[in-house]
């Protein structure tokens, strides 16, 4: 076990240092496609959970439990609707986005806007309604109030999006599903790894694991960084 | 008769079951220093919302300067008040920015800005902690931060809603003290709302008492002290009493 483990270390070195254009490929693909999703889920699940979290409005609660059940769907779920809708015959099957990069950016949205929009809700619902009051006391417009209100809530929105980035880079069933894994245009790293499992390759599993884990652990480490910089005494 | 500044109107405030304000008519004049007592829930917090007009009334009207101030107008006007409120409800960034705030959400220069912030620092004591975080303060000193925050903005009435309650006694004076003098000096029209009898008997020239959502007694304030009529005394009577 032992041995599988550092022969799959080695490996990794190996493929890494030789720049095996196959593993740069699939890595740097990852990286895209994982960045434009958790970029869209930012954009999109940013306002939106500041929206939930802060304004009243008829249907808010029930969004809310929406959201709260997004944030726990199985990507295999997220991934067979999207197939669905891109389907040639389906409603959206004229675009002709089942199977590339495309899709799997759209299902990793899928799977991470549920967490970057509930934990941002959560995160404004929290804030004191007094402090809204003192805002706008020191005469800030509605805009003004929105931008301090994200200063003071920046721990939190950065966890949401670190949250929402450790679902997009773990996500695989949809991705499976909606990008096919094909080689050269939609294989990204979770799906080579599945593939070489199952091709009993687990030497070169591994070797994509420890990539992928790396490229977690920097970018969160980077985002943490960012949550937790110390701040001027 | 000065005209008045600040005129309440029919306002009537209330919660889904019941009422929590209702003001047929009240007048703030400018110059005076208000101050407005009551139990706890009588509405002297969503008073002060009301007359700093952080929002606009459901049912009623708020004149400022004769005029009635709508959704429109109603920034422009905000801007011209300040407010302290108990919980000093600073925000998380060093003392000196929070005190610039709110001259940075009116687009003042940088040059105005500080050279403002020194010069409050100083009047409050506070110029050592200017690079603070000002989350790490103590109660006192936050305090501090929070009217110096306020009154640089050399606003035409001042808010206070029971800012000097967490405060101990030298503290409290001392504040009492360095705001009566900055406020009579700057001529700043004061509305101050206080638990405490001495606070308002030594700050304010006139005064409210608010019970149930209504004004029950309004008056210069050696007459409501020294002649509360019934609501009053049931609040303030016996200790007032007590005090003269
Ligand atoms: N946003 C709100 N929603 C529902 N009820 C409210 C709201 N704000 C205030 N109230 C109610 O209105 C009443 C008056 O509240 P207010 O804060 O004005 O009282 P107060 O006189 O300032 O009391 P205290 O001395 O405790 O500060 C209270 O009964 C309170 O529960
Ligand atoms: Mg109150």
């Amino acid at each position: 076990m032992m041995e599988l483990l550092f022969e799959g270390l080695i490996k990794a070195f190996e493929m890494i240092i030789s720049g095996d254009p196959e593993i740069v490929e699939i890595t740097l693909r990852t990286l895209r496609v994982s960045m434009t999703a958790i970029l869209v889920s930012t954009l999109l699940g940013l306002p939106a959970g500041m929206l939930l979290g802060l304004a009243r409005f008829p249907g808010r609660k029930l969004i809310l439990v929406l959201i709260n059940i997004g944030m726990g769907l199985p990507p295999v779920v997220a991934g067979l609707w999207i197939t669905i809708f891109l389907w040639r015959s389906g409603p959206l099957g004229d675009l002709s986005l089942l199977y590339t990069p495309a899709a799997i950016v759209i299902a990793q949205t899928l799977v991470s806007l549920p967490i970057v929009t509930g934990l941002t809700a959560t995160a404004f619902q929290q804030i004191d309604e007094k402090m809204i009051l003192q805002i706008k006391a020191l005469g800030a417009t509605r805009w003004q109030l929105v931008w301090i209100l994200m200063k003071e809530a920046r721990l939190a929105i950065l966890a949401a999006i670190i949250a929402g980035f450790g679902r997009v880079v773990a996500e695989v069933g949809a991705a499976m599903m909606v990008g096919g894994n094909i080689s050269g245009e939609t294989r990204i790293l979770t799906t080579s790894i599945v593939m070489e499992v199952s091709k009993g390759n687990f030497d070169i599993a591994l070797a994509l694991s420890f990539i992928i884990m790396a490229i977690a652990f920097l970018i969160t480490f980077c985002l943490t960084f960012l949550q937790q910089r110390k701040r001027p005494e | 008769m000065k005209e008045p500044l600040i005129v309440l109107e029919n306002i009537n405030i209330r919660t889904r079951d019941r009422s929590i304000l209702s003001i047929p008519r009240f007048e703030l004049f400018p110059g005076e220093a208000l101050g407005v007592m009551g139990p706890n829930g009588a509405g002297k917090s969503t008073l002060l919302k009301t007359m700093a007009l952080l929002d606009l009334p459901g049912e009623g009207t708020v004149f400022y300067r004769g005029k009635k101030v709508t959704d429109h107008s109603v920034l422009d006007v905000r801007r011209r008040f300040a407010v302290a409120l108990q919980q000093s409800l600073l925000l998380d960034m060093t003392v000196h920015q929070n005190i610039a705030i709110g001259l940075k959400l009116r687009h003042r220069s940088r040059r105005e800005i500080n050279m403002k912030v020194e010069h409050w620092m100083e009047v409050f004591k506070i110029s050592h902690l200017a690079r603070k975080q000002a989350l790490h303060l103590s109660g006192g000193e936050a305090q501090r931060v929070n009217l110096a925050r306020a009154m640089i903005l050399e606003p035409e009435v001042l808010f206070l809603d029971e800012p000097f309650s967490a405060l101990d006694f030298p503290t409290k004076v001392q504040l009492l003290k360095d705001i009566k003098q900055v406020v009579s000096k700057t001529n700043t029209t004061t509305v101050f709302i206080s638990h405490d009898l001495t606070e308002i008997k030594y700050f304010t020239q006139r005064m409210a008492i608010i019970m149930g959502g209504e004004i029950k007694q309004a008056g210069s304030t050696a007459e409501v002290l020294s002649e509360p009529n019934a609501y009053a005394a049931s609040f303030i009577g016996e200790w007032s009493r007590l005090l003269t």
